[in-house]
């Protein structure tokens, strides 16, 4: 249906550019204050003029927090854990959806549950398995007293012990699962045709061999539009990088940016950490960029 | 090719049954339709023989093995869906070829064969499509060859032709017979399409209820129908039914003071039975000729190489059909005659037909 109602055409877009107006404000004072000098920076009010050190800036930013190696981190990270979260979401939903087995809307309730269990809530716990993997094997063998009977044995102590703090599967793998995921995957499966399925019995196709085939080059869009996020998610993860990596080399761009932040009794120096923040806000940026095609199509329903 | 014999088959819906009990067998080489109302647990008897549903209780054998407990890809059979169920992101080639590349079929055998397929079906031009590209009737002739490719022992066809238009529908009838003709392998072919079965069928088996109520030629099961159900779902318009209670000479029909004059033997007087008359069978004669039967017209419909004229018979609902280019106004009466030959009996209770009766007097059979 076509309109024509030029008055309130005419609110609409006030409307609309109000809010990008709120949206984008920040970012522009953000890019403008990193383009002053530590003079300019501390005017109040601060000129909204462009200053002309912006370039300055950013190297100064680059080289003080280190955002090199930095971002490389972040980017292993973030990425790691979209590809994980895609994969293990999907894995998830498979089964949820295409086999018949005792407990399965169990398994189900209780991972949907887990959406109202955030990383902060479990982060103690977490850590804890993180710091020691094992840990749990351990106690229940010491509970069991295994332990005991295989020192008396063998006279070997047991102790389990694999720690995974200040690395990259640390950093991960406690962050893969996703209820979210596999929510999204599960109700995409739902809309596929049950005859899909069962043509694919008829070709001779497995279970798997049909996942593979058939649901994963289907869900093509699903997969960019959970990847997506999660990337986003992921790079902006502050707690959980800051807990587990005590060691530099390992350290995340996000939460390195804390080091650009002035010191009390340092310099004012809000010029740099405004430049450093935007370097890190880039990757992001370039990420919701390239997948936004895909991305919008895997949200909004099938295509059909 | 191969033989599929059904014995004692059932299916169990948790508590409720909607297959019960088919023995069926099917020869080598033969092209049979299951033909039923929806519901009446067709689809679901040729889901049972493609692997695709449990069976309950009884067995399937294909070529004389039990096939109950085997996946679909070992039992030889291919099936063509009624939505087509293509692999939307697949090319035509990609999707006929998929369960050689599945079987693990070289690269190029798997070409070849697609493009043999491709020939029959006159699919080549559109080897590089996706389905979203191609019409209804494509997509169908696709979904054949993704059948064909396999060299089935057994095609199972289940309603392919309903997403159809009524002229595509038509053509592919008949291309789906030359096929058969061609392959010659054993086709199960499952539809609601009365005209469809008629005309692809070498064996029609008529299912009603989770029940086979008759199993025939399609002459045999027009000309004979087994029972009441069988006699007004075969054939359109359906078969005219009459109720009437059997009398010392013939049989008086209920609602009127009208009696069908026919010699019978061997039916107890009093019986209830419905007597059944094709629509084809009546002759359209003057009002008040000697021996037919007086009835109100009540709407005409025009087919081109004839009419169907529906009239009201004491408050029953009767249809005659005919070629003749008469003309009688809604509302006026005409007179029906139709011979004895043309009558089927089925028992008011059971459904059944009775054939105690034999035919010996001459028409007209009926006195108004």
């Amino acid at each position: 249906m076509v309109e024509r109602t030029p008055i309130l055409n005419f609110f609409t877009h006030l409307i609309l550019f109000a809010g990008f107006i709120f949206c984008v404000a920040p970012f522009v004072i953000v890019a403008i204050a990193a383009s002053h000098n530590l003079k300019d920076v501390n005017d109040v009010p601060m000129s909204l003029l462009p200053g002309s050190d912006f370039w300055v800036n950013i190297q100064t930013a680059w080289t003080t927090a280190d955002l090199g190696p930095k971002l490389l981190n972040s980017f292993i990270m973030a990425f790691g854990v979209a590809a994980g979260k895609v994969i293990i979401s999907a894995l998830t939903a498979f089964s949820i959806v295409y086999f018949r087995y005792p407990g399965r809307m169990l398994i189900f309730w209780l991972i949907f549950i887990t959406l109202m269990l955030p990383l902060e809530v479990r982060i103690v716990p977490t850590y804890a398995v993180v710091a020691n993997v094992l840990e749990p094997y351990q106690a229940i063998l010491d509970l069991t007293g295994l332990s005991w009977l295989i020192e008396k044995v063998s006279g070997v102590q047991v102790q389990l012990s694999l720690g995974l703090l200040n690395s990259y599967s640390g950093l991960i793998l406690p962050l893969v699962a996703t209820a979210t995921g596999t929510f999204l995957y599960r109700q995409f499966f739902l809309t596929v045709p049950d005859e899909l399925t069962e043509a694919a019995r008829m070709d001779g196709a497995g279970a798997l061999r049909f996942f593979a085939d058939i649901l994963l080059p289907l869900s093509r869009n699903n997969m960019a539009a959970l990847g997506t996020i999660m990337f986003l998610w992921a790079w902006n993860q502050y707690l959980w990088p800051l807990l587990i990596t005590t060691d530099q080399s390992h350290a995340m761009a996000v939460t390195e940016l804390k080091q650009l932040i002035p010191n009390v009794g340092g310099a004012p120096e809000w010029h740099i950490a405004m430049a450093g923040t935007l370097i890190v806000m880039l990757p992001p940026l370039i990420v919701v960029v390239l997948m936004q095609r895909w991305f919008v199509r895997g949200l909004i329903a099938t295509e059909k | 090719m191969a033989s599929i014999t059904i014995r004692g088959v059932k299916k169990n819906y948790a508590k409720t049954q909607v297959v019960h009990g088919v023995d069926l067998d099917f020869a080598s080489g033969e092209f049979v339709v299951i033909l039923g109302p929806s519901g009446c647990g067709k689809s679901t008897l040729l889901r049972m023989i493609a692997g695709l549903e449990e069976i309950s209780d009884g067995t399937i054998a294909i070529d004389g093995m039990v096939v109950n407990k085997l996946e679909p890809r070992e039992r030889g059979c291919a099936m063509v869906f009624q939505n087509y169920a293509l692999y939307p992101h697949m090319s035509v080639a990609q999707n006929i070829g998929y369960s050689l590349k599945v079987a693990g079929v070289p690269a190029a055998e798997r070409t070849q064969r697609i493009q043999a397929v491709a020939r029959v079906l006159e699919l080549e031009h559109l080897l590089d499509r996706k389905p979203m590209a191609l019409s209804g009737g494509q997509r169908q002739r696709v979904a054949m060859g993704r059948a064909m490719i396999r060299e089935p022992k057994v095609f199972l066809f289940d309603e392919p032709l309903s997403n159809l238009d009524a002229k595509l529908r038509v053509q592919m009838r008949s291309e789906i017979r030359k096929l058969h003709r061609r392959l010659n392998a054993t086709s199960v072919f499952v539809t609601h399409d009365q005209v469809e079965a008629m005309t692809l069928a070498d064996r029609l088996v008529v299912m009603n209820g989770g029940r086979v109520e008759q199993v025939g030629t399609p002459a045999e099961v027009y000309s004979r129908p087994a029972s009441r159900f069988v006699a007004t779902f075969v054939g359109a318009p359906a078969m005219n039914m009459l109720e009437g209670e059997v009398t010392l000479d013939g049989i008086s029909l209920l609602g009127g003071s009208r009696k069908l004059n026919v010699s019978r033997t061997g039916l107890a007087v009093g019986a209830k039975v419905a007597v059944g008359i094709r629509p084809e069978s009546v002759r359209m004669v003057a009002p008040g000729t000697p021996g037919a039967l007086a009835a109100t017209v009540d709407l005409i419909e025009e087919l081109g190489a004839g009419r169907v004229i529906y009239v009201d018979l004491d408050g029953a609902p009767f249809s005659v059909v005919t070629s003749e280019t008469v003309h009688p106004e809604p509302g006026s009466t005409i007179g029906l005659q139709f011979a004895e030959a043309d009558l089927h009996f089925f028992s008011s209770e059971t459904g059944g037909r009775l054939d105690v009766f034999k035919v010996s007097v001459p028409e007209p059979a009926l006195q108004g």
